[in-house]
């Protein structure tokens, strides 16, 4: 986080007139008047989506969209509220409790995978991470038949129907299972940085693995709790593709309740975009406030860069 | 016997998870293979198996090749106005600038917000009304006095899956610029300062001593670029919904799946889309894995 200011003092002492250093001064300004006109580029998008959300029925006209509201109303926000609220709901019941799944899973197989390895275990590691790239609609059909196949199974066993396919737990152990390898990655890269000698210790004074990992581990991996349950829960608020094929009218969440109410003629300008405001806090919130932890999942993401 | 019970117990803790790729990510990909060599054309039928066919008969349909084409141009330009985007803005603050932290939180955070929230606006923005009908960016251009700008973005036949790619280059471009100023950062300074002791300029110092350290990160980014574009998916549909004037393989998978109701035809889609990725992801993986081998 920390700037540092120019780094090298063996320009300018080579260059006594100074020059260098006006320079400096001069690519200083060039790059910092072009970071900003980025930056106002880039929050384009975020301008039109607040000052829309914000206008009454009569001023949501598109001729007037870059004008900010004459009048400011929180009408577009309360009907937005209305209608997504059950997709919110659905999100939460999905989003935390797969989130701490995956990283308790996750986390288990980094161990194993960094410190307490078997023969095949690259292997095997990267034989997991290539279920980090697979396009899932490469796996979409048959999981449809596998979860509706769970239905049958569980409603014989215990007489409820629709417990997986169409309905919640089905898209959470979706997203768990398919979350297996990033989960594994990130806890994978943080557990390498444990010193191997803290293990063996524990070893020689005659613990297990689960014992070393309840111990020794798991202490220390705050962080990287942190990370995975920051990045699984954005990736399962913001999910389509599984939400779309795999739920029904009751149990989908908000992506695609949003979709539904933005896809349609009828609904005004202004509360399609307070909608899609609206949908964005958990996730933008969780930006700001631990960016840094979202930021590390985003890098793991890249292997080892 | 003594080492098989070192490593016995780690086997077991991860068998849970072992089991589930192997079922969710390999059995299925297997099963959708198989499918996809069927003729289960309707969702009653057995289907039986007819090889290939299914594979060749796609390329004989005109919306096939049409949404083949459409992927590979918003793969080139959103792959290279990701990375060319993601590099300049990492080279900008490389040397460390005022507010660098706010800086970086702005340009990172479109990765936060899903695309089915975003493409409310930017279907909006990319509005293809132009002059007195004009709305959204062409109306921005308009009131500037810049209409040679004004467009039909993503209406365009030709050229409307670039324009597709700008509201995935705005979501991405942050990403790579993060992946590329870690990059910028890994160069240690001493290898800089030799080589200026050396009489290096600062532009030769970047075109010998940065530019090749920065190699593997480019191949990163490329391969997430990549795997992403080929897959495009969210973003089609929530900015121009299921058109084929902007089809890609994705959207046309769902088109099989959910209103041609036709299994073997979706799942031979998804099986392209699968090799696809597969292509280049494969190589990646086990060169990562030979790198991490060597010490």
């Amino acid at each position: 986080m920390t700037v540092t200011e120019t780094r090298s003092p063996s320009a300018q002492v080579r260059d006594p007139g100074g020059r260098a250093r006006r320079r400096a001064g001069w690519t200083r300004g060039v790059r910092l008047t072009l970071l900003i006109a980025f930056l106002v580029v880039f929050l384009i998008p975020v301008y039109v989506l607040l000052v829309t959300s914000f206008k009454p029925l009569t001023e949501a006209d598109p001729g007037r969209a870059w004008a900010l509201p004459e009048v400011w109303t929180l009408q577009p926000w309360r009907v937005a509220w209305e209608k997504l609220a059950p997709g919110i709901w659905n999100s939460v019941l999905l989003a935390v409790p797969g989130a701490l799944i995956s990283a308790v899973l996750g986390s288990m197989n980094g161990y194993v995978l960094s410190k307490w390895r078997f023969p095949g275990a690259d292997v095997l590691f990267t034989l997991f991470l290539f279920g980090m790239f697979i396009p899932y609609q490469g796996v979409m059909i048959p999981l449809v038949q596998l979860l509706v196949k769970f239905n049958e199974i569980t409603q014989d066993l215990t007489g409820v129907p629709g417990v997986f396919y169409g309905a919640i737990p089905g898209l959470l152990l979706t997203h768990v299972v398919y979350g297996i390898p990033i989960c594994t990655l990130i806890f994978r890269n943080y557990y390498v940085t444990i010193p191997d000698e803290l293990i063996e210790a524990s070893r020689v004074d005659g613990a297990g693995m689960l014992r070393t990992y309840w111990s020794v581990v798991l202490p220390v991996s705050g962080p990287a709790f942190a990370v995975v349950i920051i990045w699984q829960f954005t990736s399962m608020w913001n999910d389509f593709l599984f939400a779309v094929f795999l739920t029904g009218p009751q149990s989908w969440p908000t992506t695609v309740m949003l979709n539904n109410i933005a896809g349609a003629q009828t609904v005004p300008y202004s509360q399609q975009m307070a909608a899609a405001l609206l949908a964005s806090i958990p996730t933008m919130v969780i930006y700001v406030l631990l960016g840094r932890f979202f930021m590390r999942g985003l890098m793991a993401g890249a292997l080892k860069g | 016997m003594t080492r098989v019970r070192r490593w016995l117990p780690g086997l077991l803790l991860v068998t849970p998870s072992i089991i589930a790729i192997a079922v969710f990510v390999y059995g299925m990909l297997g099963w959708n293979f198989r499918l996809a060599m069927t003729d289960k054309h309707d969702e009653v039928s057995e289907g039986s198996f007819v090889g290939l066919e299914n594979f060749v008969s796609l390329w004989d349909q005109k919306r096939w090749g049409i949404s083949v084409n459409h992927a590979i141009v918003f793969t080139v330009v959103f792959v290279a106005g990701a990375l060319v985007l993601g590099w300049l803005l990492a080279f900008l603050m490389e040397k460390g600038i005022r507010g660098e932290g706010t800086f970086r939180t702005i340009y990172l955070f479109p990765m936060a917000i899903s695309f089915v929230a975003t493409g409310v606006v930017w279907r909006w923005l990319m509005n293809s009304g132009q002059d007195e009908r004009a709305v959204g960016l062409n109306r921005l251009f308009d009131s500037l006095g810049l209409d040679f700008l004004q467009w039909e973005w993503f209406r365009n036949p030709d050229w409307g899956m670039a324009a597709m790619a700008i509201p995935a280059i705005w979501q991405m471009s942050g990403y790579v610029m993060a992946l590329f100023l870690a990059g910028f950062r890994g160069v240690p300074e001493d290898l800089r300062e030799a080589a200026r002791v050396d009489g290096c300029t600062e532009w030769q110092v970047y075109r010998h001593i940065v530019l090749p350290l920065l190699r593997p990160v480019t191949l990163s980014a490329l391969i997430i670029l990549g795997h992403i574009s080929l897959k495009v998916f969210d973003l089609i549909m929530a900015v121009s919904g299921k058109q084929i004037i902007t089809d890609v393989p994705a959207v046309f998978m769902w088109v099989a799946v959910f209103d041609s109701h036709d299994p073997a035809k979706g799942a031979t889609i998804a099986s392209y889309i699968v090799l696809a990725v597969s292509l280049f992801v494969i190589p990646y993986l086990v060169w990562t894995l030979r790198k991490e081998r060597r010490p």
